[in-house]
């Protein structure tokens, strides 16, 4: 009886599921032996949600992630992606993936960079000069468009390339820690224009960290991770409101979610020593 | 000022080092035949003179700097550039051979390169075969060649220029296979998540990130194309390029002649190896490099 229940919430549910992973599990083989670097995940990530991974290194987070662009092959379980494989939602081109760091090519401008998707997925020269426009406004970098990425800041390089993962339009936006290699007063602003992004555009995002605070601020839902092996210890409602001005971080309700993010870490690691 | 400093001087100083040594080693090494003349000549000539003389032998054991550098100019600047006896002509001959070996070089190292990266089976074949082709001596190879090639017709321009190819291809293979190889986990990954096609990672990653691989390799295969042309000049009795001023200058005891080949050649490489130097540098420079 309850599995009926369950089933029939599961494929309404799947109407608006963006990523869906069952009982997924991925164990590398490495020279030491196997690792298993996930195990065990169920996850449904929403449409327009906004969703942070945090854990320490080695919990499994940034796997997770790769596993949805299909940089990885998952061993056990399964995951859809907008009801897909991971293979064919990459082929359908369905995310925008920003990696650790900016990545971009040194041989190209700012807006051949952020045009490279573009031009690989065959877009005509003029819709692609008017994406390139559209999305470097979106991340404020207008005025920087011919200059290579060695003559930018290190936050400029990072909205660079996440203007190129949103070039391209995507509803899903993959993002593994974007902003570990800035500091504070950068993270700080960008972690604003991201969530401001966020609302103007409706997608989805999944966002790798290891700062509370960060998870915290941008989230609507944090996953809390714990490893050996990589696994979910903790999936955190965040309460506050899509508004979120810089000093929400000293509201009650703030340090509250970061308290509870902060004790399900702690979880994890007690139950490794 | 700085510039000068920092640049200019420590070579001069090397520069003046090894001229003074050289005009050491000339008196030395010219004395035995000179103490000879003179004994025969019944001269009893000062320190001074004695040292003059062996600096000024026709055909001296060890050429002084000054007799190598007035034959060098005499050669190059004051006779006509169709003349037998110009530096400038022999110089053409042979470069013109490096210059086709090179660009042949320059395209089989490329082609190779392309191959060993995309094709597991040439990858794992064809690099033991290339590095062995290396160990070969060129000097045992090249007559080999030139008599082949001539047997079936083929002589003159084209034997010289595959013998710089033989020793121009290995350095841009190694070079390119290793700057084709040289994008980051990171930028392959992006490739991947745009679902971009073998020939679209090639050519929008692969190649641009290769570029400066291919201008440091190609610097090393210029002036080992240089040496295959001369070295392929040796063994055809070439009546031309610098490698047949070096021989016939050996048949002749021509000691000077020799040695301002020998400057020539080494002008030559100077001006190639710089050359490509440059052109790698604008290349970069149109590619966003960051000026140095």
């Amino acid at each position: 009886m309850l599995m009926t229940v369950n089933q029939a919430t599961a494929t309404s549910v799947n109407q608006n599921a963006v990523v869906e992973a069952r009982k997924l599990g991925l164990t590398f083989q490495t020279n030491d032996g196997p690792v298993r670097a996930l195990s065990d995940v169920n996850l449904t990530i929403n449409k327009g949600e906004f969703v942070s991974f945090i854990g320490p290194s080695g919990c499994g987070k940034t796997t997770f992630l790769r596993v949805i662009a299909d940089l990885e092959q998952p061993t056990e379980g399964k995951i859809s992606i907008n009801g897909m494989t991971p293979e064919q939602a990459r082929q359908a081109r369905a995310y925008g993936y920003v990696f650790q760091a900016a990545a971009l090519f040194p041989w190209r401008t700012i807006e051949s960079n952020v045009g490279l998707p573009l031009e690989i997925i065959g877009l005509p020269k003029a819709e692609q000069q008017e994406r390139i426009k559209r999305t470097m406004d979106l991340v404020n970098l207008t005025g920087f468009e011919k200059k290579y990425p060695w003559q930018l800041s290190g936050g400029m390089q990072q909205r660079a390339s996440i203007a190129r993962a949103l070039a391209f339009d995507a509803d899903l936006l993959l993002m593994d820690e974007p902003f570990g290699a800035l500091d504070e007063i950068v993270r700080d602003h960008l972690n604003e224009q991201l969530l401001r992004l966020w609302r103007q555009t409706n997608k989805t995002i999944c966002f790798v960290t290891h700062s509370i605070p960060e998870a915290v601020y941008l989230s609507t839902r944090i996953v809390v991770m714990s490893p050996r092996p990589g696994r979910v210890t903790d999936v955190i409602e965040s309460t506050l409101p899509a508004e979120r001005p810089l000093d929400i971080r000293e509201s009650p309700e703030f340090l509250a979610i970061a308290a509870r993010v902060r004790d399900g870490l702690r979880a994890g690691h007690s139950y490794e020593d | 000022m700085d510039r000068l400093r920092d640049r200019v001087v420590p070579v001069i100083t090397i520069l003046a080092v090894i001229v003074a040594a050289w005009y050491a080693f000339a008196v030395y090494m010219n004395a035995p035949f000179q103490r000879d003349l003179d004994r025969r000549a019944g001269e009893t000539p000062t320190t001074m003179e004695f040292i003059g003389k062996t600096l000024s032998q026709p055909k001296p054991t060890m050429p002084a700097p000054h007799q190598v550098a007035q034959n060098f100019f005499e050669n190059t600047f004051l006779r006509k550039v169709t003349s037998a006896r110009s530096l400038v002509y022999h110089s053409w001959v042979t470069l013109s051979s490096t210059l086709l070996g090179f660009t042949f070089g320059t395209a089989l190292g490329i082609l190779i390169a392309v191959g060993i990266v995309h094709v597991i089976a040439l990858d794992r074949s064809l690099m033991p075969w290339i590095i062995a082709s290396q160990t070969i001596p060129i000097l045992a190879v090249a007559p080999m060649i030139i008599v082949v090639l001539a047997a079936i017709g083929i002589t003159g321009l084209i034997p010289k220029a595959l013998i710089s190819t033989y020793l121009s291809f290995f350095p841009v293979a190694v070079g390119m296979v290793k700057g084709l190889r040289s994008p980051d986990l990171m930028h392959l990954d992006l490739m991947h998540t745009y679902n971009a096609s073998a020939s679209q990672t090639f050519w929008k990653l692969r190649v641009p990130a290769s570029v400066p691989f291919l201008f440091a390799s190609m610097k090393v295969a210029v002036a080992a194309s240089l040496v295959g042309a001369i070295v392929g000049e040796l063994p055809t009795g070439a009546v031309a390029g610098i490698g047949a001023k070096l021989l016939a200058g050996s048949y002749y005891s021509q000691t000077i002649d020799m040695w301002a080949a020998l400057v020539a050649g080494s002008v030559v490489a100077a001006m190639l190896v710089v050359l490509v130097g440059l052109v790698g540098r604008l290349v970069e420079r149109s590619m966003g490099g960051r000026p140095a």
